[in-house]
């Protein structure tokens, strides 16, 4: 086994319900040790992925291969993966420790040494007292991590996510988001997150792949995929961008092709002021001020009809309320501008 | 807003949920405490008494003659231990037919088949009790078709006796045994068996350790109607049974041929009370606090 041998290598997977092609010939390495997160609104396949790599589905084509090894074809119990459930799946006749060492216990681990590991495995989710406890007897947050431990427990080359961080409150989430990814830097395993909170996969990730109908739209660092989207559909769907169609862009930017920017690199200014060299200006009304705590959401109509949204830092200077109508020059660096793909059919 | 008579009793009712509650309550319970409680009460009170000999009409002394008849009397020990033995198979032969079959309605079949299994297993509960036990008695008859399929294998059909009784109350009773199986297995999410396959374990070991001890209750549940029904069935064994005689049979004949009501009372305790325990037992193991 050599290094450039890939924790999971997917090569034509396609699994198709009926007529649905809920995964359409995909091909995708991940790395060991890599955080990879997959990213996509609801039916767009990245759960199906996520069962087939782990032995739920099986596919119509294509193959798994786990390190090098063809699994494909190989049963659930026979793969070194392990799946935190979305919700979460504790056995609610078993108390916690027995959950967590449940792997342990049908491996035929003496009882000594799955009890010692499978409380080691509860301590480390700062669990260690709850053992006795029975699922139902836990909030939310403290489900997820016994989930985490009986899932890690048994020292699985790599950990799939099916979006485990769903059913929490924001709070709670954030905190989580931090566990796990100090968890994943500790085991050094590769972690395979699906969800389709495109903050959390931003905040969490080494490569993140964005899934629409099936397919993988962009894969690539959470940099990249942010700054340098490669289609409408990333575009919009990470984060909040302004997309100008192929029309919009000849007309208001003078440029050819679909391009976007996003909010926070367009400023508002009084209008008719100096316009610095190698700067869009354009003229508009400001529609909407929306408060965001630490920020502005202003929706502006340029002339030409094009809603924009712009973000401003809160600087708690003028009241919101006091700028909608107001006329202004919303002007931003047309290298901010991101040039986008036309959208595949 | 105008204090009308409806009014002033909805507003009543409405601050007195306790006095609510009685209202609500008090039909039903009347009708349980007439038919079943009071029903119950004169069996009980009936065991007691006696009948003249000469005469034949029930006399109200008080008398344990006829309990400890029953509890003493050699045949009585024998039909009940034969009764209860034949429930017990019935149950557990119901359980292991139940299991697969509810498993796979559950788990397993589409949902379109599911439907139509459904409707399979209640189909039997729509027709007459009497024409399922007859058309039993006539497949295991002499040439009967329990012949016609067991011959060829070397097997000879067990003919009348206790093992046709046995598998025709299995036959009968097993709906009630596959359906709150079926619907414990429902309340089973799917996740729970991927994740113990997940975490390693074959397809028994996820059965044994997952979702038996998580089916208990709904395994209670079906058992409690197949072994109670079969205590108290005397018609199944008339016709299929041969000469055999259950405790059903000894309440009839003493009811109507003998026609020593007393005794027939008393020797209806017996169910009564293994039920009563069986129930304990069952109560015991905590299948009954989810049910």
């Amino acid at each position: 086994m050599t290094s450039e041998t890939p924790a999971i290598r997917l090569t034509g997977l396609t699994k198709t319900f009926g007529a649905v092609n809920a995964v359409d010939n995909l091909d995708l390495d991940i790395a060991e040790g890599e955080f990879f997160s997959m990213l996509g609104p609801s039916g767009s396949g990245k759960t199906t992925v996520l069962r087939l790599i782990a032995g739920f589905e099986m596919p119509t084509s294509g193959t798994v291969e786990l390190l090098g090894q063809d699994v494909t074809s190989r049963a659930p119990f026979d793969r070194d993966v392990n799946t935190v459930f979305q919700d979460y799946a504790l056995f609610p006749h078993m108390t916690v420790l027995e959950n967590v060492a449940y792997g342990l216990r049908v491996r035929g681990i003496a009882k000594n040494e799955r009890l010692e590991r499978a409380t080691a495995a509860l301590e480390a989710v700062a669990l260690g007292t709850f053992g006795p406890r029975k699922p139902s007897q836990l909030s939310g947050g403290q489900r997820q991590r016994v989930a985490l431990a009986r899932a890690t427990v048994v020292e699985p080359k790599v950990l799939l996510l099916d979006e485990p961080l769903g059913a929490l409150d924001l709070k709670l989430r954030e905190q989580m988001q931090v566990e796990l990814k100090e968890l994943q830097r500790s085991l050094g395993i590769t972690f395979i997150f699906v969800t389709h909170d495109q903050e959390e996969a931003l905040t969490l990730s080494d490569r993140i792949a964005v899934f629409n109908n099936g397919r993988i739209e962009q894969l690539g660092t959470p940099a990249e995929i942010y700054e340098a989207p490669m289609s409408p559909f990333v575009a919009s769907f990470v984060g909040t961008s302004n997309i100008f169609d192929a029309d919009e862009a000849k007309g208001m930017l003078g440029r050819d092709g679909v391009c976007s920017i996003r909010p926070e690199k367009i400023t508002l200014h009084a209008p008719g002021g100096k316009v610095v060299t190698d700067t869009v200006a354009l003229a508009g009304r400001v529609t909407e001020v929306i408060y965001l705590g630490t920020s502005m959401r202003i929706l502006v109509d340029v002339d030409g009809g094009k809603r924009l949204t712009v973000l401003e830092q809160n600087a708690g200077t003028a009241s919101p309320l006091d700028r909608r109508g107001e006329v202004v020059s919303v002007r931003f660096s047309p290298s901010d501008l991101v040039d986008l793909e036309p959208a595949m059919a | 807003m105008k204090a009308t008579p409806a009014r002033t009793i909805s507003v009543f009712l409405s601050q007195h949920a306790r006095v609510r509650l009685a209202l609500l309550l008090s039909a039903p319970l009347f009708w349980l405490g007439l038919v079943y409680i009071a029903a119950l009460a004169a069996l009980l009170v009936t065991a007691f008494w006696t009948v003249d000999s000469f005469t034949g009409q029930v006399q109200t002394t008080w008398t344990l003659d006829n309990i400890i008849t029953v509890f003493t009397g050699s045949l009585y020990q024998a039909v009940t231990l034969r009764t209860v033995g034949v429930a017990l198979l019935v149950t557990i032969i119901d359980i292991i037919v139940a299991l697969p079959i509810a498993f796979f309605m559950a788990k397993v079949a589409s949902p379109r088949l599911q439907r139509i299994l459904v409707i399979a297993v209640l189909m039997p509960l729509w027709a007459s009790y009497l024409v399922k036990v007859y058309a039993w008695r006539s497949a295991l008859s002499q040439g009967g078709i329990v012949e016609w399929l067991v011959t060829p294998f070397g097997g000879t059909s067990p003919g009348y006796g206790l093992p046709a009784t046995i598998i025709t109350l299995s036959y009968l009773w097993l709906p009630y045994v596959i359906l709150p199986i079926y619907a414990g297995l429902e309340r089973v999410p799917n996740s729970l068996l991927e994740a113990s396959s997940d975490l390693g374990a074959k397809t028994w070991r996820t059965m044994r350790s997952v979702v038996l001890p998580m089916l208990w209750p709904a395994i209670i549940a079906g058992s409690i109607f197949s072994f109670s029904l079969s205590l108290g069935d005397y018609i199944t064994v008339n016709i299929v049974g041969g000469a055999n005689q259950l405790l059903g049979n000894l309440v009839f004949t003493n009811v109507g041929a003998a026609n020593n009501l007393p005794l027939a009372a008393a020797i209806a305790l017996i169910p009564i009370g293994i039920m009563i325990v069986y129930l304990g037992v069952a109560r015991r193991t905590g299948a009954l606090n989810s049910l």
